[in-house]
């Protein structure tokens, strides 16, 4: 029981917080909440980073991603012909790839809505006629065999590339490599398969695409079999669509140059078209945003945070010289009987510590439940990391040596006599 | 007998607004080792602020104190605060014991605060416990506790540091007469050991009790006289 000062000090303060239990819960709430706020912060900001990285990975960094978009229903349906022309052109893509500074290379890409079978297997994935950079420039990665080349494109060759989802569908028991597949009334030799993207995501910007998976055929090979008119069939009427390109990927050469070049982009897409049916995604913006939306998180929960500590921190003081009011009498009977004023501050001090780490512990425990909750609720990534709850450990220690500090000067400056006569 | 406490024309004043009070005028005496006095006096004539002196708890305003052999007006907050922990031990009126800590806790308080606590501070506590005859209420708390008992207590926690003086101020002011003469048997008990006691009190029957009897009167001696040794 001698040995220990610093945890007869833990002990003695556990146990007279404990004489007022309602009084030391109430206490802490400050403390609490200022401190899963904290916690929660970090998770959310953490989750929120790592989600926008790794979108920018998938997307690629360096890139400008244009797309097609339709434009509202009359500005651009011919009533007679029932047939909407809108989107990327050809035209767009040559000029992108030739004319716009820091472009390093692009790639087109169309989209065919094609039944896709082998047999009695038959799928709707997302057919797209691309260029052989593709591969490279969304950075993908090839699982068997090989991209399209560019002697597939010279000799407009039936070949395709299925993506992990699409093969593992077609060809449940054997490899793809060689075999033919029939898309819409042709036959196309796989030559190769992709990896699955890292994470078939709920990214916004790819959002329901790699769900239906992808067969990926040379650029001239699909405009010689399919044209660049589409049909589709949509709540029961047919409705034709001519759209040339559904996008173009530009690699820019340098990453400084990326949001002039998507400027450059926009610039010749509005000078280009009379309406507003393209769209132009760039990853590193997304990056902005997110750290935009993590900066904005960070604020509101960094202002709770700093708010709640410091009423924690107040309501902790005041509490303590309550205490040490209370207890003046025992400050003198310590102090006759030897205790020097550090003893006092030292006593006081682990009181008030013990008081803001115990709501600082259920802080913790609070704050991580709230990313688990809005990861369930709100569908957010959060992660928390290891520094998280030891930083808000730190914090809640640092409130109660701070915000005790006065009150427990008060206790050990009391006058040993005063303190014995007093009540 | 050697002094433990030598006091020359000491004096503690305290001002409030333009009134001065002199609760010690020129006060000056020596009290010997293993002594028992009775400081006696009536109400407001500085017997609590000698005792307070006494117990390095309060300095005088001019004068010197010298306890041990060491002069009080050189010694600073941490080595009086160190000094009352080593050789001073104190009995309150009202008992003073810490109302979260128990029995034996009680007891050991004044070891806490010491630099180089003896080893056996436990087992010193339990046996000064149960020389009071709470032996075996080593685990209760204050307020389970009679007055006399917790009186006993106080006076086991003053005997932890085996002190150079015991300073009771009127010990026996909150007891009945039946543990009031209990509390007495007990100093005496002290005193027959050899240790010095310097008591406060009121009451003339308590003050017949000590060796000796210092009559106080506004600040300074009234009176001196000596008990008829007890059979
Ligand atoms: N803190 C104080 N402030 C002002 N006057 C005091 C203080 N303490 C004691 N006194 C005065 O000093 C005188 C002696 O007090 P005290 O030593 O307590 O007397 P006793 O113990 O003999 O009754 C009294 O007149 C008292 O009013
Ligand atoms: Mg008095």
């Amino acid at each position: 029981m001698l040995h220990s000062p610093v945890l007869r000090s833990v002990k003695l303060g556990v146990k007279s917080l404990l004489l007022h239990k309602l009084r030391s819960l109430l206490t802490t709430l400050g403390v609490l909440f200022g401190v899963s706020s904290v916690v929660a912060m970090l998770a959310i900001g953490e989750g929120a980073s790592e989600e926008a990285q790794e979108q920018i990975k998938q997307l690629g960094s360096q890139n400008v991603i244009l797309r097609s978009v339709k434009p509202p229903e009359d500005t651009v349906s011919n009533q007679s012909t029932r047939v909407s022309n809108y989107g990327l052109t050809h035209l767009d893509f040559e000029r992108i790839s030739e004319t716009l500074p820091w472009v390093k290379r692009a790639v087109p890409v169309r989209e065919l809505q094609q039944e896709v079978r082998v047999e009695q297997r038959k799928l709707n994935p997302r057919v797209m006629a691309t260029t052989p950079d593709y591969i490279e420039v969304t950075g993908r990665m090839m699982g068997e065999g090989r991209f399209i080349s560019e002697r597939d494109e010279e000799l407009v060759s039936n070949v395709c590339v299925l993506d992990h989802e699409v093969a593992r569908f077609l060809f449940p028991f054997e490899t793809p490599l060689g075999k033919r597949v029939k898309i819409d009334a042709d036959y196309f030799t796989v030559v190769g398969t992709l990896l699955p993207r890292t994470r078939t995501s709920d990214d916004p910007a790819a959002a329901g695409t790699s769900v239906t998976g992808e067969v990926l055929i040379p650029r001239l090979t699909g405009q010689r079999w399919f044209g660049d008119l589409q049909v589709k069939v949509r709540s029961g009427s047919r409705e034709m669509e001519e759209v040339q390109l559904h996008e173009i990927i530009a690699e820019i050469d340098a990453p400084e140059n990326v949001a002039h070049a998507a400027a450059a982009a926009r610039e010749m897409l509005k000078r280009n078209h009379k309406q507003q049916d393209y769209e132009v995604v760039v990853p590193l913006e997304l990056l902005a945003r997110a750290e935009e939306t993590k900066r904005i998180f960070n604020i509101v929960l960094g202002s709770i945070a700093g708010i709640s500590l410091l009423v924690g921190g107040i309501g902790i003081m005041n509490v303590m010289l309550a205490t040490v009011t209370e207890r003046t009498r025992e400050i003198g009977i310590r102090r006759a009987l030897g205790a020097k004023r550090r003893h006092i501050i030292m006593q006081f001090l682990v009181e008030a510590v013990v008081l803001s780490v115990g709501g600082g512990l259920l802080g913790i425990l609070l704050g991580l439940a709230i990313p688990w909750f809005v990861t369930w609720y709100a569908d957010l990534r959060t992660i928390v990391t290891p520094e998280a709850p030891a930083l808000a450990f730190g914090v809640s220690v640092g409130i109660g040596l701070v915000f005790g500090l006065y009150p427990a000067w008060r206790a050990a400056t009391m006058d040993p006599v005063e303190a014995l006569r007093h009540e | 007998m050697p002094a433990v406490a030598i006091l020359k024309d000491v004096s503690r004043v305290y001002t409030m607004g333009n009134t001065v009070v002199r609760a010690l005028n020129g006060f000056s005496f020596e009290f010997g080792q293993g002594e028992y006095w009775a400081i006696m006096g009536s109400s407001g004539s500085g017997k609590s602020t000698l005792l307070n002196i006494l117990g390095c708890i309060d300095r005088p305003t001019s004068g010197s104190y010298q306890v041990r052999g060491q002069e009080m007006a050189t010694l600073d907050d941490d080595e009086l605060s160190e000094l009352r922990g080593l050789h001073i031990g104190f009995v309150f009126q009202s008992f003073n014991l810490i109302p979260q800590l128990n029995v034996l806790e009680n007891i050991l308080v004044p070891l806490f605060y010491q630099e180089d606590p003896p080893a056996d501070g436990e087992e010193r506590a339990a046996m000064l416990a149960d020389r009071v005859g709470l032996g075996d209420r080593l685990d209760h708390r204050p307020l389970e506790l009679s007055g006399g008992q917790q009186q006993r207590v106080a006076i086991a926690r003053s005997l932890i540091n085996d002190p150079a003086l015991i300073l009771a101020d009127e010990p026996t002011g909150n007891l009945d007469t039946q543990t009031t003469s209990e509390i007495l048997d007990l100093l005496d008990e002290l005193h027959d050991e050899g240790k010095t006691i310097l008591l406060v009190t009121h009451e003339a029957d308590v003050g017949a009790r000590a060796q000796s009897i210092l009559h106080l009167k506004d600040g300074h001696i009234d009176d001196v006289a000596h008990n008829r040794p007890r059979p």
